[in-house]
């Protein structure tokens, strides 16, 4: 896409499995075309310099800081932010595990972390806790002291990993 | 009263008391969150920026707008003249000739305090213009050492006070004097505790609108609860307090007390709206928050001790120097009088003498932090006790042991007068010690120092106060003034019950939550009382001051939510009770104590009647005509409650700073890496006695919470100033907050003793740990670093190159082929950044030399250079834009060539100017001749770095000049071998457009 400094641009890309447009001067972040010019406000901006990563987003299935990408860098590719987890009845099991274990108290930095979690267990379907501590620590939150953050990575990990092996023996009989 | 001790038994709870999931969670999961920055804004919404002094101290000579109203989108500007037009100084709690505007108007006294507000159309035209506003400054010397500003007579921050120490106030209780004269022992010990702040993860947000119609402002903003503040911002605004609506969103993305600062703002932006005439945003950004938007007090405590050869301390003396920042911010100086009334601890020490002085300096101003006042009092006392356990050779457990206030003197009255209400400190010190595993510590401790590992234990009780008396902030005043301003006192808290005409009940609570499960706990209260299901209340936690029931004392401070917020909702949910069962017993001829509330049902026990909770509660809508004469109809209850044990500070000067006083005994082994003086956390050990739990999951997020909060106090995270007062923490690169890896598991434990003071029997627990913690792994690492280490030199945070200092480990060689310094202390106290590289060009000596000292060629290598005019042989002034990190500042610089020696040498230097700071540098340029005709270039270079851009931090600065200077000397290559550049997608965009990538 060809980008000037002084015009507005149209931005187009699929958000959520939607194609979603809006217009962005060039200079726009990702994070603030995002939630006010798309109004997907369940991403979050902390810091804006890409340290509490509390904005992240998928950009093409990779987690990314919305902070430190431009809008127009996004145009023609897929972004899934926080609002894709749950269907429309029910959360996702991470969502429901991070409910159960108390892993949110003010709930501003969950949604980059979601993602991250979201992505990490797409990467390692059986992670140590080491991995997963590892993984947060591109977190900051101020609130939990990443215990039951820690605890619901692990535990889903854990039922996918049974409810694969229930399928997989499902098929060899 | 109950002082039964149990660890819990969860079987025998009712919903009060029991753990439940979170109502507020699935919003938040879902990204449906309220947050102050979701919501919709008027149409026309303008939004804003500030322009911040890049400076410590100056004298304010001129703000010049007029470029700045020229530039697109910019639709007004606020300055200081405006504010002294439509509003007043915020008072200020001691009585002295000191105002704090919400802008500057004559002198700006802290890096990132507030001078001008832009108003444009949206916040990046508004943050353009902040270059534009001219600010002309006299810099004045400034003050960064507390203890240096008490003692300065010549630079003062308050010209009308004539001191900079603005209070300084004397108490004694029983006989310190004789106590310490007949002591056996006595032992002094003189701590620091440094500045750092909870960083909530969403930064500030206010939405300020003028009604010229009413003379009114209506403002929504995350602020964290209305009490006394409300007032202070009514009058700075100059309205009665119904003209101030002060609104708060549904959710808030974390506070921990530094949300009580956005105070200032309400009012600016009230005022910015006013000036516009259309409603105004304001979204402050990381960088603001930090360097400008509060933090902890900083402290320097000497504290000494008289006690016997067993280790009873008989008294204690605290000599309390508080640096409460540039101003005196409501409500400071409360910090210094939160732990008034039990500045004795856990323990019975009858004797006491205090001395506080609050003294003013160069930096933030400061305010409440979760632990307020706590961290600083317990780090004081109990560095103290584990000095004496040392100094009498006793182990630092019995020393606590042999002090503590015994479990059958309780309610116990401490020397300042604080009443703890219930507790049994050495039976909570047993169950710690054996569930915690003290043994196993204590031989992993062993083990580790027969193999000469560095690895100590450290301790710490403390009683945790909650539910602040009012009246405690007035202890700064001398009994003759606070006689003459009239009594303060108590802690009302209120809570609205309503049910509808179809049963459904809702609750308002004006407690402001910031994500401790507020909303939950009431839920839980009400079903409870109601005998309805959680999930048929809704719990309203925003609140308009406009509509809704509150007080002075509401909001969200002081750990009061258990033991006061959910009491007050027990009584409404009682008084609904009592009218629904006065209705019940009349409709059924029965006793009224007779009619039970039970699974969404209304009932006698004897079976005989029976009605659902709706219908019952729907006929006060319905069918007011069928209730009984008593009865009004309608149903909606307020209840407000305030605790009888709050008493105004008598006229000997006690106060009880607190309703309630939980318990904590920590410990923590840790290890020290003798190679690097990393501090890591073995096992950390906190046990609370919060009196009843209303809900154990947060109970226990609470801990967790705070405890990762104190561990980042402890080893991590202090706001550092250089000398000249430029701030050196901007980023969460430089400020560091621990992250998941950082953070061990504590063990936490419980036992329960009921207060019985507040309605549920139970007391706060948001804060203990934020308290506890710091003082805790300082002990231990005390203990690991052992005798040879001065006692006072153990500051927070104890990060490993203080350890490093400590152990007296000399730093080793730089690794070979590592030419960089790290940014040093310049001698103004800015960043003084060097090093050397060097480049290869394809020309000759002469060829390169001569391009140097061409003006065209000049502009065409710095980067950001927008223009360049020669001003004297070799002298230009040039106008030039340098982003670093987050800040991007248009520099008014003179460049000058010098030291002319061609074309072997020469001196390119610079010094420039802009409202983000001042910039100094010098590269010395040789030319060697190389194979091939080409040309070595090297280069060493000097830059000298102040006011705000230094905040970005040495580690940002470093290599931001490395590669702004690398980019001179790759483009004068460029140049002059006719090479194409080839830059990243981002710089390209970034440098076509002129723009930093973020917001200033």
């Amino acid at each position: 896409m060809h980008v000037r400094g002084d015009e507005r641009h149209r931005v187009t890309f699929r958000l959520n499995g939607r194609e979603r447009s809006g217009r962005a001067e060039p200079r726009m972040q990702l994070c603030d075309f995002l939630r006010h010019e798309l109004g997907a406000t369940g991403t979050h901006v902390g810091c804006e310099h890409g340290v509490c990563g509390a904005c992240t987003v998928l950009v093409d299935g990779r987690a990314t800081r919305s902070c430190l990408m431009l809008a127009v860098q996004a145009d023609g590719r897929s972004v899934e932010t926080v609002e894709s987890l749950a269907g429309d009845e029910e959360m996702n099991d991470l969502q429901r595990a991070f409910r159960e274990h108390h892993a949110l108290q003010c709930g501003f930095c969950t949604a980059g972390i979601l993602m991250s979690c979201h992505e990490f267990l797409g990467r390692v379907p059986d992670p140590s806790e080491a991995q997963v501590r590892d993984m947060l620590s591109g977190h900051l939150c101020r609130c939990t002291g990443y215990t039951g953050i820690v605890r619901a990575v692990l535990e889903v990990a854990r039922a996918r990993q049974q409810a694969n092996r229930r399928e997989n023996d499902a098929c060899s009989i | 009263m109950n002082t039964e001790v149990s660890l819990r038994d969860e079987q025998s709870c009712s919903l009060i008391g029991k753990r439940q999931a979170r109502v507020e969670d699935e919003a938040l999961l879902r990204g449906l969150g309220r947050y102050a920055d979701d919501l919709a804004v008027p149409p026309g919404t303008l939004h804003a920026a500030i322009v911040r002094s890049p400076h410590a101290h100056a004298r304010l000579k001129r703000v010049a707008i007029e470029a700045a109203l020229g530039l697109p989108g910019v639709r007004g500007v606020l300055t200081g003249e405006d504010v002294k037009r439509w509003a007043s100084p915020f008072a200020v709690g001691v009585r002295q000739p000191m105002e704090h505007w919400c802008l500057a108007v004559d002198k700006v006294r802290y890096v990132g305090e507030p001078v001008a507000v832009v108003i444009a159309e949206d916040r990046y035209l508004a943050e353009d213009a902040l270059d534009a506003v001219k600010v002309e400054y006299e810099i004045l010397p400034a003050l960064v050492d507390p203890e240096a500003a008490a003692g300065d007579r010549e630079t003062l921050l308050h010209d009308a006070v004539g001191d900079n120490v603005v209070n300084d106030r004397h108490f004694r209780y029983g006989d310190p004097e004789a106590a310490f004269r007949t002591a056996d022992r006595t032992l002094s010990l003189k701590v620091r505790y440094p500045r750092s702040s909870c960083t909530p993860i969403e930064c500030y947000v206010v939405v300020g609108q003028y009604d010229a119609a009413e003379g009114g402002y209506d403002v929504m903003a995350n602020f964290q609860g209305p009490f006394a503040i409300h007032s202070v911002m009514a009058r700075a605004l100059q309205v009665p307090g119904n003209r101030l609506r002060l609104r708060t969103p549904a959710d808030s993305g974390g506070s921990f007390g530094i949300k009580q600062g956005v105070f200032p703002y309400v009012v600016t932006m009230a005022l910015a709206a006013r000036k516009v005439g259309a409603p105004v945003k304001w979204v402050e950004d990381r960088l603001e928050h930090l360097q400008g938007a509060s933090s902890a007090t900083n402290r320097v405590t000497t504290i000494d001790a008289a006690f016997d050869g067993e280790g009873q301390v008989s008294a204690l003396c605290f000599d309390q120097l508080d640096d409460c920042g540039a101003y005196l911010r409501a409500p400071e100086p409360a910090t210094t009088y939160r732990m008034h009334g039990n500045l004795t601890g856990a323990y019975a020490i009858p004797h006491l003498a205090v001395r506080n002085r609050i003294v003013m300096t160069n930096k933030t101003p400061s305010g409440l932090n979760r632990g307020f006042g706590g961290p600083q009092v317990y780090f004081a006392l109990e560095r103290l006790m584990q000095r004496i356990a040392i100094e009498l050779d006793l182990d630092p457990l019995e020393v606590i042991r042999r002090n503590l206030v015994p479990a059958d003197a309780f309610p116990y009255r401490c020397a300042a007068g604080a009443l703890l209400d219930s507790g049994d400190y050495a039976h909570g010190i047993e169950l710690g010690v054996e569930h915690g595993g003290l043994a196993e510590l204590r031989a992993r401790r062993d083990a580790a120092c027969r193999e000469g590992r560095l690895y100590g234990i450290g301790y710490c009780v403390a009683v945790e106060p909650s539910i602040s008396n009012m009246g405690y902030i007035t202890m700064a005043m001398t009994p003759e003034e606070r006689r003459r301003a009239g009594p303060k006192n108590g802690a009302v808290s209120t809570a609205t019950i309503s049910v509808d005409p179809l049963g459904g009940v809702s609750v308002h609570v004006s407690s402001t939550p910031q994500g401790q499960g507020h909303r939950t706990v009431v839920a839980q209260v009400v079903a409870e009382v109601l005998g309805i299901a959680i999930e048929a209340i809704r719990v309203d936690v925003e609140l308009d001051t406009g509509k809704d029931a509150w007080s002075i004392a509401s909001g969200n401070y002081s750990s009061r939510f258990a033991g006061a917020v959910a009491g007050a909702v027990h009584k409404a949910a009682l008084k609904v009770r009592t009218r629904l069962a006065a209705i019940a017993a009349a409709q059924w001829r029965v006793e009224q104590d007779d009619v039970r509330f039970a699974e969404g049902r209304v009932f006698t026990l004897d079976g005989a009647h029976s009605a659902s909770f709706h219908r019952l509660a729907g006929a006060t809508h319905w069918a007011p005509g069928t209730l009984p004469e008593s009865e009004a109809g309608g149903l909606r209850e307020t209840a407000f409650w305030t605790p009888a044990e709050l008493t105004a500070p008598d006229d000997d000067e006690r106060i009880n700073s607190s309703l309630c006083y939980g318990f904590i005994f920590d410990y923590c082994g840790v290890e020290i890496d003798a190679v690097t003086g990393q501090v890591r956390i073995d096992r950390y050990v906190t046990l609370h006695d919060a009196g009843r739990m209303l809900n154990p999951q947060l109970v226990d997020g609470q801990v967790r919470g705070a405890f990762a909060q104190a561990v980042g106090a402890a080893l991590y995270e202090e706001f550092r100033y250089g000398e000249d007062g430029s701030f050196a923490s901007g980023t969460l690169a430089d400020y560091l907050i621990p992250t998941s890896v950082e953070v061990p598991e504590p063990v936490i434990l419980h036992m329960e003793t009921p207060s019985p003071f507040t309605p549920l029997g139970a007391k706060g627990v948001g804060e203990g740990n934020n308290m506890s913690t710091p003082v805790c792994i300082a002990n231990a690492v005390a203990d690991a670093l052992g005798e040879g280490v001065d006692p006072g030199a153990i500051e927070l945070p104890l990060t490993p190159s203080k350890v490093r200092t400590l152990l007296g480990i000399d730093e080793p060689a730089r690794p070979e082929g590592v030419g960089e310094e790290p940014a040093d202390a310049a001698a103004g106290g800015g960043s003084k950044l060097t090093a050397s590289d060097s480049v290869e060009i394809p020309a000759s000596p002469r060829q390169v030399f001569d391009s140097i000292l061409d003006p065209a060629t000049l502009q065409a290598i710095i980067p950001g250079c927008h223009a360049l005019e020669l001003t004297g042989e070799n002298t230009y002034r040039a106008d030039v834009t340098v982003g670093v990190g987050m800040i991007r500042a248009r520099f008014d610089a003179r460049v000058e060539l010098s030291e002319l020696d061609p074309p072997h040498a020469l001196r390119l230097s610079g010094a420039g100017s802009s409202g983000m700071g001042n910039a100094d540098g010098a590269a010395r340029i040789r030319l060697s001749e190389i194979e091939g005709g080409h040309t070595r270039l090297d280069y060493d270079y000097e830059v000298t770095i102040g006011g705000k851009i230094a905040s970005v931090g040495g580690r940002m600065l470093s290599s931001a000049s490395k590669m702004i200077i690398g980019q001179i000397f790759s483009r004068l290559s460029q140049r002059v071998s006719g090479g194409r550049v080839r830059q990243p997608l981002l710089q390209r965009l970034l440098g076509r457009f002129g723009k930093g990538g973020g917001k200033s």
